[in-house]
């Protein structure tokens, strides 16, 4: 296999914090080299850049691939292809399917599907108990051994503190990375949007966003007692960012997460009952959203994510309150993401920080990075070229985006998973 | 005359001027209905079917006897016991009426923003006759023709709205019109019944009825449902009757000719003394009950009127 050289070239380096021309060599499926200078005189099929965005592939943790049970809205091959048209290399697969991923037999299953249909990585996570119904724990060690990157019972709380102390305790043994959601079940029972002026307009039952704070607060007392490696899946409001602050202080294993969608949207953004705007937690005021999207650039929240969703039509074509949660995003990622670079937000070597070096390092994978000897996975695109999405456009099986006809920046030109090219038009 | 509107969603999206004009031929009729002069064929060969997903009587039959009177075919749909039970979306029951091809739809739905939602996908005029906590607008009409024919006026008045703000899409309506019209509006209510962000609507917020009631002209009380009376938003009845039901001593807080509404029905005991109610001096609960069945005939004639244009205007394109 001839080597790939990537000239003049806007490499994106998210370890070295750095954005500036060079080139790239990469041989099976490992990045070779990478030049400063963006003309090398190296011998190999040449890529010629053009001045665009070279960059570690993302890593998205918080897929939710529809198999088993929902193919009709979400298959490994459509996720698969949407991913590889978003620049998205790596897929963390939720369990919340039907059944649950609850069993190592049914994540071989997975597995299974996974290797063969999807043109990406793909890395599943189990739940965390049995069922994801908060009482017995998984068996963590098999999942493990079978392949599970992560556990989580995804947007359900365990909210036996007994459980999940226990759960966590055992979780450490391993070693294992426990992925949860914030939001206090008790309160935020019946919501569909965050409270406010806003719900109170719409009629709309609403949860205080100190639901989320308190959910964050009581896991944070439970990783003091357990010392458990552990992630808050979407971290969308102010509130709860102090409280982070001081758990990352004082050497917790603790990071956190935040979807693209609540970086990008704020809850008037429903406007008239619009389905395709009803998440888990429910978009929050543009307050929260200035401070999640600062805490994104200081760091403080590690990932980002799509939390890509897939519903069908009919799910969401109901009254709002009835209508289910979530929105598809693995192939409008990037362009939502780069609202951020280009309202001067975040730079892009820290925007590629959370969407694939500290993924992969939170999962102890060794992608994400520009570096020598790192997997060839990467993205190559135009941060700057404008499209108008049209959701009958979109690669996944099921349009429930909230960006239809939104006007965004950011078109991927080309994606390489293990140096083979899985995406783009080049 | 302006009034644009193609359906009668809410009231956020109307203009002072179509409020005004609403009200204006909903006054016509109101006397018109007295005299015995109303015109019966100015909703002739139109067709009105009344979907109530939610259980009503008063406000249905309001309707139907507007749509009667000017000279509608009018059909009742109890929801509750058709489609929904089988299983039927909302959408795939609104195409189906859509396909018999109703000219008013009258829609009462228990989810916010359902009626919304079926006034996407039909051609006919659609009336929000209720949905969920959100908007009930021919209610607030009422209550504003009400209180113009009362005092004579619809602005500048200082209006209290008491009780269970929260779970109530005729407070949000009420808020919105008499906001719209420059009146001063006071809520008064136990803090666990007000909705969240409710500092924000440009009202004023009591949670003591000698307060709030202060010099007001109008006094608008709202129902308590049974399922909020037991210790889930307050604490029991009788201390809620005690604190926030509307009897003598606290009225004499309002003007000495300030008006008591209602929407009906009335909880007697609970938020309003009985004695009150029935002093008609300062009740004008049955008035209220009048103006509705002309305020719905007012908002049914002006969205026939759109849509005979709006379909004369395809004729013609």
């Amino acid at each position: 296999m001839t080597d790939i050289i990537f000239t003049n070239a806007r490499l994106i380096d998210p370890v070295g914090q750095t954005d500036s021309l060079g080139a790239l060599r990469i041989r099976d499926g490992l990045i070779a080299a990478v030049y400063e200078d963006p003309t090398p005189d190296v011998a190999g099929t040449i890529i010629n850049c053009a001045g665009n965005c070279l960059a570690p592939g993302i890593v998205d943790i918080g897929v939710k691939v529809s198999e088993p049970g929902e193919r009709h809205k979400e298959s490994f091959r459509s996720a698969g292809r949407a991913a590889a048209a978003g620049g998205v290399t790596t897929i963390v697969t939720r369990p919340d399917t039907l059944p649950a991923i609850d069993t190592p037999e049914t994540l071989e299953f997975v597995a299974r599907r996974a290797a063969t249909d999807a043109p990406v990585r793909v890395l599943p996570m189990a739940a965390l108990t049995k069922d994801r119904a908060g009482r017995e724990m998984t068996e963590i060690g098999f999942l493990q051994d079978a392949g599970a990157v992560a556990f989580t019972d995804c947007d359900r709380v365990v909210t036996g503190t007994k459980v999940f102390s226990r759960a966590l305790t055992y979780a450490k043994s391993l070693d294992a990375l426990v992925i949860a959601h914030v939001q206090d079940p008790n309160l935020s029972d019946g919501a569909a949007v965050t409270s406010g002026k806003f719900a109170s307009l719409r009629g709309l039952p609403g949860v205080s966003p100190m639901a989320e704070r308190m959910a964050l607060d009581r896991d944070i007392a439970l990783l003091e007692m357990t010392g458990a490696r552990y992630h808050a899946d979407q971290i969308t409001t102010a509130r709860a960012l102090p409280a982070l602050e001081r758990a990352k202080r004082n050497g917790l294993k603790i990071t956190a997460g935040v979807g693209v969608h609540h970086l990008t949207l704020n809850e008037m953004d429903v406007a008239d009952y619009r389905t395709f705007f009803k998440l888990k937690p429910p978009l929050r005021s543009e307050d929260d959203r200035i401070a999640v999207v600062q805490a994104v650039a200081d760091g403080l929240i590690d990932v980002i994510s799509s939390m890509h969703t897939p519903q069908d039509e009919e799910s969401k074509r109901l009254p709002f309150e009835e209508a289910a949660s979530g929105a598809v995003g693995l192939e409008t990622l990037l362009p939502a993401a780069l609202r951020l670079y280009h309202a001067e937000m975040i730079t892009l070597p820290r925007l590629f920080a959370a969407l694939s070096l500290n993924p992969s390092r939170l999962l102890g994978l060794d992608t994400g990075r520009l570096r020598e000897g790192h997997p060839a996975d990467l993205v190559w695109f135009d941060p700057d070229a404008p499209f108008q999405l049209d959701r009958a456009t979109l690669k996944s099986k099921s349009k429930n985006t909230p960006f239809d006809g939104a006007r965004m920046q950011g078109v991927v030109l080309g994606t390489w998973v293990g140096g083979a090219l899985v995406g783009g038009d080049v | 005359m302006t009034f644009r509107a193609r359906h009668l969603l809410g009231i956020e999206h109307l203009h002072p001027t179509e409020i005004t004009t609403l009200l204006d031929l909903a006054d016509k009729y109101a006397d018109q209905t007295r005299n015995g002069t109303v015109d019966k064929t100015v909703l002739a060969g139109m067709t009105q079917i009344n979907m109530f997903f939610e259980n009503s009587t008063r406000t249905q039959a309001s309707f139907e006897i507007a749509g009667k009177r000017l000279g509608a075919d009018v059909m009742n749909m109890a929801m509750q016991a058709s489609s929904i039970k089988k299983g039927e979306t909302l959408i795939d029951t609104a195409l189906t009426l859509n396909a018999m091809h109703p000219d008013l739809l009258v829609v009462r739905h228990p989810n916010s923003g359902a009626v919304d939602l079926l006034a996407q996908k039909v051609n006919g005029a659609v009336l929000n006759a209720g949905d969920g906590r959100h908007e009930h607008p021919t209610q607030a009409l009422l209550d504003a023709l009400t209180i113009r024919r009362a005092k004579g006026r619809l602005h500048r008045l200082s209006i209290a709205i008491c009780g269970d703000i929260a779970h109530s899409r005729v407070a949000r309506s009420n808020i919105m019109l008499l906001g719209k019209m420059e009146n001063r509006v006071r809520l008064i209510g136990p803090p666990t019944l007000m909705p969240s962000g409710i500092g924000e609507f440009g009202v004023e917020v009591f949670d003591n009825m000698e307060e709030g009631l202060k010099d007001v002209d109008v006094v608008m009380m709202l129902r308590l449902q049974k399922e909020r009376m037991d210790g889930g938003f307050i604490p029991s009845e009788r201390e809620y009757f005690h604190r926030y039901g509307l009897d003598a001593a606290k009225l004499a807080h309002a003007k000495p000719d300030a008006i008591v509404m209602h929407p009906g029905p009335m909880n007697r005991g609970v938020e309003i003394d009985g004695n009150i109610a029935d002093d008609i001096n300062r009740s004008v609960i049955q008035t209220q009950v009048e103006m509705g069945v002309a305020v719905r005939m007012a908002a049914m004639d002006l969205l026939a009127q759109n849509l005979r244009a709006s379909r004369q205007a395809e004729v013609m394109a």
